[in-house]
Parts: structure tokens; sequence; C-alpha cells
């Protein structure tokens, strides 16, 4: 992080070595953490994260297990706000408005209304498929059958699971399998169209197929969406990510461009973990 | 077990299990399976024995009376001199006592249990729970007298047409009895839900009421369900509280600000007088369980039929 070349133009971030306006690389800062600490309690999990999230590029976050990663992502839309005891300190501030998202005087609705969120488990809701999909929209107020219609067929196309559904959308989403259940839960939270996806190893529970489809999809969300992508798995970050962050017991190692973090990382624990040392 | 197998292992030499290993804990769990089958038959013999004893004893009743009678007639006398047999006003005060006692507990008790599971605080349900089950440890006696000699002058100030016997007044008191049931059972099942629903709903920008009635309510279903057919069924099977306050005199009306008597109030009348064994009095009380027992199977078939309709799988 200290290594990174960052020129800043309003709020426009050059990130990496070649600063060529043109290049992936060059990207507007849709988000920017800035000495990000967080409790569990009197357990800190977090320590003074400051990282910017490129907009309209995808951010993978890598680490071992139990390093903050999903600590990190649900910051993002005040999840901790759920449960008693926890506190956040710093500032993650959303673009172009400039709110902080954690700061105590901002609606905790505001966020999540604004980011989308899949989760590490299949959560979908005891209603139809199809309900499952429009939840977001009529939580939005959106009651016109025909807009619904339409946003659901595209989302779920988009989360590769229409051709598996489409003939029984009134059926309970409880009766797909636990793939096509993360599946559903990514047409989920596409439907409303959030400006920003936090993705926390979406594809952990899917078959090679569905994996592949999933990072076509996020490829193709790229265009649109800002996402930041939980993964284990370092060919998938490779993949599909333009940044990456590494994460180690609760704070952020390395973040730069993608490319260079693997093959040339600063720092020696990222090069141990990227080689399979530890972790 | 543990012991046996580290033996195994240290006499054969090999983790792979041995014939005498495998015949034990055949035998083990077969022997479990036998207990457990016993302990399951006995409760269906129990309650096949008192389906047995309220049919048999019945038969009596229904070779004197007949089941158009019994069904149809509109006066329920089996002491008088000249006894009529229609079990149609103790019905319709047991109906109409449970409907206003389930009218103030599933609401309130909904409400309560909803708010307990989804937006109290530690602390606010660490006192709200313990005044609860004090409510539910309240004996019902209490409740009756407190129905006749509190709620009920309380209500002639508001409703001056009101009997001194009344069935407004023990069903209110009724739905509060059994409230702490309904709001303890349907909490269980709401908190049993799990956080990652919740999450799910809160990411999609769910507030906390949407996320309450929108998916832990619907996720809860089967148990709030069951919460409230435990209700009903105390509801119906009250004695106390009607005996008491709703006076004790059988009359077809559904109207509650009129005393009435209910199938269980008239069973513990008779039980508690001194109608002879075996008279035709003494016979009644039988096939008016009959009647009670039939009725809440009913409800309990239709609280199946629900939940296996709207089952629950997380
Ligand atoms: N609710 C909680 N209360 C207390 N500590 C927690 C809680 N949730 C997580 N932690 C702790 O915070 C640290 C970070 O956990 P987190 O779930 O963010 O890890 P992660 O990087 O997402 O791991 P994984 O890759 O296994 O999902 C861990 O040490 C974990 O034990
Ligand atoms: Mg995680």
């Amino acid at each position: 992080m200290t290594a990174m070349d960052k020129a800043r133009d309003g709020y426009t971030v050059t990130l990496g070595r070649a600063a060529d306006p043109g290049s992936e690389f060059a990207a507007r800062v849709k988000v920017e953490v800035e000495g990000l600490s967080f409790w569990y309690g009197g357990k800190q999990a977090l320590f003074d994260v400051t990282m910017p999230i490129a907009e309209r590029r995808v951010t993978a976050l890598i680490g071992p297990s139990g390093c903050g990663k999903s600590t990190f992502l649900r910051c993002f839309n005040r999840m901790h706000d759920l449960y008693p005891g926890n506190r956040y300190a710093g500032r993650i501030v959303l673009h172009p408005d400039g709110i902080d998202i954690v700061s105590p005087k901002t609606d905790p609705m505001i966020p999540r209304l604004r980011i989308g969120m899949v989760f590490q488990k299949p959560n979908p809701f005891p209603k139809s498929i199809y309900e499952n999909v429009a939840a977001g929209l009529r939580i939005r107020g959106i009651r016109d059958r025909a807009l619904l219609d339409e946003q659901v067929e595209k989302s779920l196309r988009r989360a590769a699971l229409w051709d598996e559904v489409k003939d029984r959308l009134d059926a309970s989403a409880y009766d797909l399998s636990g793939g096509q259940q993360q599946r559903l839960c990514i047409a989920r939270a596409l439907a409303p169209e959030p400006e920003i996806l936090l993705l926390d190893e979406p594809t952990s529970a899917l078959d090679p197929i569905a994996t592949a489809h999933i990072e076509e999809l996020i490829d193709e969300l790229r265009a649109e969406y800002t996402i930041v992508i939980v993964t284990h798995n370092m060919q998938q970050a490779a993949r599909i990510s333009q940044f990456t962050g590494f994460f180690h017991l609760g704070r952020l190692v390395e973040f730069g461009p993608t490319q260079q973090l693997f093959t040339r990382p600063r720092e020696t624990m990222t090069q141990d973990y990227i080689t399979g040392r530890f972790g | 077990m543990a012991v046996e197998v580290a033996e195994e292992i240290r006499a054969t030499g090999t983790l792979a299990p041995t014939a005498a290993f495998l015949a034990r804990r055949r035998w083990v769990d077969r022997t479990m399976r036998g207990l457990l089958a016993v302990a399951a038959s006995l409760s269906i013999f129990v309650t096949l024995g008192i389906v047995w004893v309220l049919v048999s004893e019945s038969l009596v009743f229904f070779r004197h009376v007949s089941l158009v009678e019994f069904l149809t007639d509109t006066e329920w006398t089996p002491l008088f001199a000249n006894p009529r047999f229609g079990i149609l006003p103790l019905l319709a005060g047991t109906v109409t006592v449970s409907a206003i006692a389930l009218l103030v507990a599933i609401p309130c008790g909904t409400v309560l249990a909803i708010y307990l599971s989804e937006f109290a605080s530690y602390r606010a349900r660490e006192v709200i729970k313990p005044v609860l089950e004090l409510l539910a440890g309240v004996p019902t006696v209490v409740f009756g007298y407190f129905a006749l000699l509190v709620v009920t002058p309380t209500l002639r100030i508001f409703l001056p047409d009101i009997s001194g016997f009344n069935m407004l007044s023990p069903g209110l008191v009724m739905g509060v009895m059994i409230l702490p049931y309904v709001v303890s059972l349907s909490e269980d099942a709401m908190r049993a839900v799990p956080n990652s629903l919740r999450e799910g709903a809160y990411a999609l920008g769910y507030t906390r009421l949407q996320t309450g009635l929108r998916v832990v309510v619907p996720a809860a279903f089967s148990g709030i369900t069951a919460a409230y057919l435990l209700g009903m069924a105390r509801a119906v099977g009250e004695t106390m509280v009607v005996a008491i306050a709703a006076g004790q005199n059988p009359k077809f009306t559904f109207n509650p600000l009129e005393g009435a008597a209910t199938i269980t109030a008239y069973i513990v009348q008779v039980s508690l007088g001194d109608v002879p064994h075996g008279s035709i009095g003494y016979q009644s009380i039988f096939a008016a369980g009959l009647v009670l027992f039939v009725f809440t199977l009913f409800f309990n078939l239709v609280g199946f039929i629900l939940r296996r309709r709207f089952r629950e799988v997380y």
C-alpha cells in the first residue's frame, strides 16, 4: 500500500506503475476506505485499512481464512450494525456524493439501498423463485408487473439461472440445489441494479461451469458496476479482477493492480501467500 | 465406545472394524430402536385408550338420544325432569369464548413476538419474558375470579347491557391467559430463523419491520401456526375461567354479552355434582367430551395441512 503509485485528479486515481490514462488501471475511485478499524465487541478484527475501490472495476480481496475479508466487506453495507457491541472507526467514503458510510450519522439504509451483496452461503428467502428476485424491487416501491417481469428475467439470465428455472418461477426457492440457490441470490442482488456489488466467495458452492458463467457475468457487469469480490481462488482473482488487496490478520498487507500483485508483489508475505507457502 | 475402539485397535493392530465390533454396534442400534418404538407406541396406546373410553361411553348415551337430536336440538338440559340433549348451546358457548380469547391472543401475541424477536434490546427482552412467564403461572381460578369481579364490572361501565355472567369477560381474560403461550412459542419459532436470512433482507434494503413481516414470519410460519393451535387448544379446553365468569347456564347464543356454558364447564359441573354413575346425565359428559375431541382434532388437522403447505426449509 505504501509503495503504491497514486496520482490524483479530483477523485480520479490512477493506480499502477504505468500511469497511462487509457489503461484499465486508470479509474475513478468509487469508494475510499480511510483508516478503517473494526471491533467485534472487544475483539479488533480490522486494523487501520486504507484502500481505494475503483469505479467500474473488479477489486479482489484475498488472504488466509479468518484474516478479515468478510468483516471488511460487511462494513460497506453496515451489516455489522445488526449485532450489538460492534464498532467502526475511520471512514468509508462513497463517491460521487462523499457520504461516509460508517459514520454513525449516516442512515445505514443509504448504503444498503445503493450497494448489493451476495453472501458466502446462499440465503434465499422463503418465497418463490420469482419473488426472491423481485424482492429488492418491491422494497423500492416498484409494482408494475411488466417491469418486474422484465427485471426478474434479465437478472436470472445474468446469473446464468434462467434456463433452469424459467418453467417454474413460482416454485419455492428451497426446491433449488445449493449452487442454484447461490445463483438465485446473485440474481436477487442484481435486480435492483446497485452501484456496487459485494460478493463474498460467490462461487465457492458452484461447479466449474456455473463458476465460469459467474466469472463471465462479473466481467460483463464491470461495464456498469463497481465490484468487490472475496475469493480463496487465486486463479479466479487473477482472471477476473483488475485490483487486488491482500489481507493478513486484519491488516491490508498489500494493494495494487492484480497483475502486478501476482507477478511482482512488493511484500514477501504476499509472495509467500500467492506461491502457497502459507495460508 | 471410544475406549472399546481403542482396545480393538490395540488388539488387532488395524483400524478396520472387527466382526465383533460391528455386531455389538448393530445390537445397540437395534435395542435402542426397540426402546424408542415402545415409547412411541405407549403414547399412541394412551391416546387410543382415551378415544375408546369416549366412544364406548358415548355409545351408551346415544342409545338413549338420537344423533340428530344431539346435533340439532337447541336446548341442553340433561339434568332436568324433562331433559333435552342438544349440544349446540355448549358448542356455541365454547366457540364464542374461544373466539374472543383468540381474537385477543393471536394479534397481540404475534405483535409481541415480532417485537421481542426482531426489535427488543437484550435488556427489554430480559424484562418482558419473565413477566409473561409469571402470567402463565397464575392459577386459572384466579383468572376466573378476576374476570368475574374486576373485568365484568369494568365492562359494565361501557356496556350497561352486559349480564353479570357473560362470555365477553372470560373470553378477554382467557385471551390474556393464553397470550404467554402464543408469544413464547411464536418467538421461539422466529428466533430459530437463521440470521443469514435477516442479513439477506437488510442487505437488500429491507427495514426492520419489513424484515420481520416479509421474511422472518413467513420463514417461521409452521412454528407460528403451532403456537396458534396450542393457544386454541388451551382456549377450547380451558374450564375454570368460563365456569366462574360465564355462569353455567347453557344457552344457544353467540352474543358475548350474555352468559353461557361451554363444553368443559358442563363437564366439570356434572363431574363435581351428585349425578349417579350410569345415568343419562352422567353419560352425557362423554358425548360432550367426544365433541370437544373431534373439535380440537379438526383444528389440529387444519394446522397440519397448513404446515405441510408452507413447510419451512432454511
Ligand atoms: N461475529 C463475530 N464475533 C467475533 N469475532 C468474529 C465474528 N465474526 C468474525 N470474527 C473474527 O474476525 C476475524 C475475521 O473473520 P472474517 O469472517 O472476516 O474472516 P474471513 O477472512 O472472511 O475468513 P474466511 O475466508 O474463512 O471467510 C476472525 O478472526 C473471526 O474469528
Ligand atoms: Mg469470509
